[in-house]
């Protein structure tokens, strides 16, 4: 893995708001790398709309539109239309965290997914409302410490957005996290690649102060995400699922390394109880089990 | 000029948007604005209109495709009724901060609940705050004419703000009247084509729209307070602009609407009704009847309640003795809306008109023209008793 | 009823709604928040670009030949870059902040 192979030019520019370690930044520089110039980008209420920084500056290198928090998939459609009508083509993202899609949002992006408009959704997922303060959200995992799930931890499991993407029938989907930031860039190509309906990549994105954990475990703590089997990796295209990176070997449960692995590195678990460790580790089981029947309808 | 055909106030807006050469229009269906994206729909369809038509599933995403739309410089349009429109309000508010001159369609109707799907305007009154032109039309052929009008007006450089036009649900939206119909090649040289104050398009030239402006304004910087005043003087300019465009159109089409009000038979009136949407067309008539039988009174139709014409009603104001202001909406816990306003804009001249405050028709209950001549007739009645200030009733209610 | 009407020179100056240029710096000198700075050993660097892949403030600069230079007016020090590098090659040093007299 040389970081010779990658392009150098760069489409985020230092010295924005984000946190020290933030996963989300560390994302969105490989994907803006992969998308390149002739890309807009429409971004709803979320940590980006104030990691850009301030006007009169920006810390993104192609256009932007901020838009409010349900509205994202759907100014979206409206760039994909404007841009049609005057016969001019770039590729349309929408960046946004993982209230903006799976909670306030989720209309927006089923009505345009349904549409098939032709556009790149990408749901920074980082487990909560990180930008207010770290609020529950329905991507919050079980058992995590949120400012409004703060004594017991949250008592739900997180929402599979993914497989609610896939149920669209659009013709690419993949997950992604900011540890493996070359297979995130292979995706973001391949997803730019295919034209003509809608593409969706949901991406986990450790963040430092809102899962407390020291910020330079970032990418320790993706991985692990990967490793433990919490997160997977892999890609629909056009119907056909695929396992990628690290999850390709994690079919057998004896390969994946026990959830406490990841859990025990991040304030927001510290308070589990045995009993809610194995809770977890059944639903990590449980979605593997998902996974295997999905893989082995090939 | 133009082709005329019978068309409800619905289809009537539809042609307008094919006249204004609209190029994006998003939108979701809600009675009775129904017909309006069905007849675009229609006309797409057979190739009589070209435009990208985005069927949204909410009218959230209606307007926020509109703005996705007309940033990356597309025309864009869009229609829309009472909890449409409510559920619009948050997106209403951020089409006018970025200034996008988005056109929009508005049917007047009640809000629920109960459901009530008959006019007034307590739907369209309640978004006068969110920095949209609000254009209220009497008849099927000023909905088709204002809505050209009203694109005109909305992106002139030096207003570029949103305008609604609000026409009465059913008394405008399902009745049939004869419009004179403009084509596209006719309306090309009264309304250029659009050009954004913004193009997000422009992958050449990046720019961010909307990031965090700070509250203060630092050194040669500007903060987030001066950008909405740029949008209060927007406003201000649109009074002009909304003069010039219905001059225009009068000097080349050959009809005239008003400007943000309109007059009849006013000028030597002692009474004066103000009113809004298809109130003012029956107001004339009423106006009519009653000169025949001698009185003096007259019909002030408030056509755009925002930017307000406050100059207008001060003006009319220092000639009348009673302003009977007819709202067909209210103020939960005050009064009629536009007479708090009209009220507002008298406050400090020397002897004001008595203003009486009448809120009637509420969810679509029927306006007689007998009820509009009792209420000039209780106009001449407390001029004979001399009363002086502001009076609010609500009339035709059970037991009146 | 009068609305008074203001005619500043800023108006003419600006578009009707906030633009912003995209650039470096857009919350200022980031490097300020810093605790510790990551500091590389040029001795050891084998400019694999590992610590410029990483970087998630898009603070190391990497070139084929130069390899990886840091930023010190952006870094934020979150150390990422020191936890991941292959070679133990950037060392990490406590920030001494010299105040303005």
């Amino acid at each position: 893995m040389s970081a010779q192979r990658y392009p150098l030019e760069e489409y985020f520019y230092p010295g924005n708001a984000s946190c020290p370690g933030c996963g989300a930044t560390m994302a969105l520089r490989w994907v803006l790398k992969a998308l390149g110039k002739k890309s807009i980008m429409v971004v709803p209420a979320c940590c980006t709309s104030v990691f850009m920084g301030l006007y009169p500056k920006s810390a993104i290198g192609i256009p932007v539109l901020n838009i409010a928090f349900a509205a994202a998939a759907a100014a979206a459609s409206g760039i994909v239309a404007a841009l049609k009508a005057r016969g001019k083509d770039a590729t349309v993202l929408v960046w946004a965290g993982d209230g903006g899609t799976v909670d306030i949002g989720i209309q927006a992006l089923s009505g345009a997914a349904e549409r098939q408009t032709d556009f790149i959704y990408i749901c920074y997922d980082n487990e909560a409302y990180m930008n207010t303060g770290i609020q529950r959200s329905g991507a919050t995992p079980y058992g995590a410490i949120t400012t409004t799930t703060p004594i017991l931890g949250k008592r739900e499991h997180k929402k599979n957005m993914p497989r609610i993407m896939i149920a669209h029938d659009i013709p690419y989907v993949a997950t992604a996290t900011s540890g493996y930031p070359h297979d995130l860039f292979r995706k973001v190509k391949k997803a730019k690649e295919k034209r003509g309906a809608t593409r969706y990549i949901h991406i986990l994105a450790p963040c430092p102060p809102g899962w407390r954990f020291d910020s330079k475990l970032t990418v320790k703590i993706s991985r692990l995400a990967v490793r433990t089997g919490m997160w997977v990796l892999y890609e629909v295209e056009d119907g056909k699922f695929r396992l990628t990176g690290p999850s390709k070997a994690l079919l057998d449960p004896e390969k994946r390394l026990p959830v406490e692995e990841y859990l025990k590195l991040q304030g927001r678990f510290s308070h589990l109880t045995r009993e809610d460790i194995e809770e977890i580790q059944r639903w990590v089981d449980r979605q593997w089990e998902l996974i295997s029947k999905m893989v082995s309808k090939e | 000029m133009g082709e005329v055909m019978i068309l409800t106030g619905n289809y009537s807006a539809a042609y307008a948007a094919k006249a204004a050469r609209v190029q994006v229009v998003a939108a979701y269906p809600i009675t009775p604005q129904t017909s309006i994206v069905e007849k675009i729909a229609e006309l797409i369809e057979r190739g009589e209109m070209k435009c990208e038509y985005v069927r949204v599933e909410s009218e959230h995403s209606a307007m926020a495709a509109c703005i996705g739309a007309s940033a990356a410089g597309a025309r864009a349009f869009t229609a829309t009724s009472a909890h449409g429109l409510a559920y619009m309000h948050e997106m209403l508010h951020w089409a006018a901060g970025a200034r996008l001159p988005i056109v929009m369609a508005v049917i007047n109707r009640a809000m629920g609940p109960p459901w009530n799907i008959w006019p007034d305007h307590i739907d369209s009154l309640s978004q006068r705050d969110t920095g949209w032109i609000q254009f209220y039309v009497e008849s099927n052929q000023e909905f088709f004419d204002t809505i050209i009008q009203a694109y005109r007006v909305a992106e002139d450089p030096e207003v570029r703000m949103p305008a609604m036009v609000c026409g009465d649900g059913f008394l405008l939206s399902h009745t049939y009247q004869p419009v004179h119909v403009l084509s596209e090649k006719e309306v090309e040289e009264y309304l250029p084509p659009y050009e954004p104050p913004f193009d997000i398009s422009d992958v050449d030239n990046p720019v961010t729209h909307g990031n965090i402006v700070l509250a203060e304004a630092v050194g040669t910087q500007v903060g987030y307070m001066e950008y909405r005043y740029l949008m209060q003087v927007g406003m201000l300019k649109a009074k002009d602009k909304i003069k010039k465009a219905a001059d225009d159109f009068k000097r080349m089409f050959g009809r005239y609407h008003g400007a943000l009000v309109e007059e009849y038979r006013t000028n030597d009136a002692e009474v004066v009704m103000v009113s809004m949407g298809t109130l003012a067309a029956q107001a004339k008539y009423v106006v009519d009847m009653l000169r025949e039988q001698g009185y003096q009174v007259g019909s002030v139709k408030l056509r755009v309640y925002r930017p307000f014409p406050y100059e207008d009603f001060i003006r009319i104001g220092r000639r009348v003795k009673v302003l009977v202001v007819v709202d067909r909406n209210a103020s939960y816990g005050y009064c009629g809306i536009s007479a708090a306003d009209i009220a507002a804009a008298l406050y400090g001249e020397k002897n004001p008109p008595l203003i009486m405050n009448f809120i009637v028709g509420i969810g679509g209950r029927d306006v007689t023209p007998d009820m509009q001549a009792e209420l000039f007739m209780r106009a001449f009645k407390a001029l004979e008793e001399e009363k002086e200030g502001f009076i609010c009733e609500w009339v035709g209610l059970k037991g009146d | 009823m009068k609305i008074v009407v203001k005619n500043y020179e800023w108006m003419k100056e600006i578009p009707p709604t906030p633009l912003s240029r995209p650039g470096p710096g857009s919350m200022g000198m980031t490097g300020r928040w810093r605790a510790e700075r990551p500091v590389i050993n040029y001795e050891k660097c084998k400019k694999c670009g590992m610590c410029w892949t990483y970087c998630p403030e898009n603070a190391i600069v990497f070139s084929k030949d130069e390899g990886p230079r840091i930023n010190y007016n952006y870094c934020k020090g979150c150390l990422v870059c020191v936890e991941e590098c292959p070679y133990d090659a950037i060392k990490v040093e406590r920030e001494v902040v010299e105040w303005e007299k």
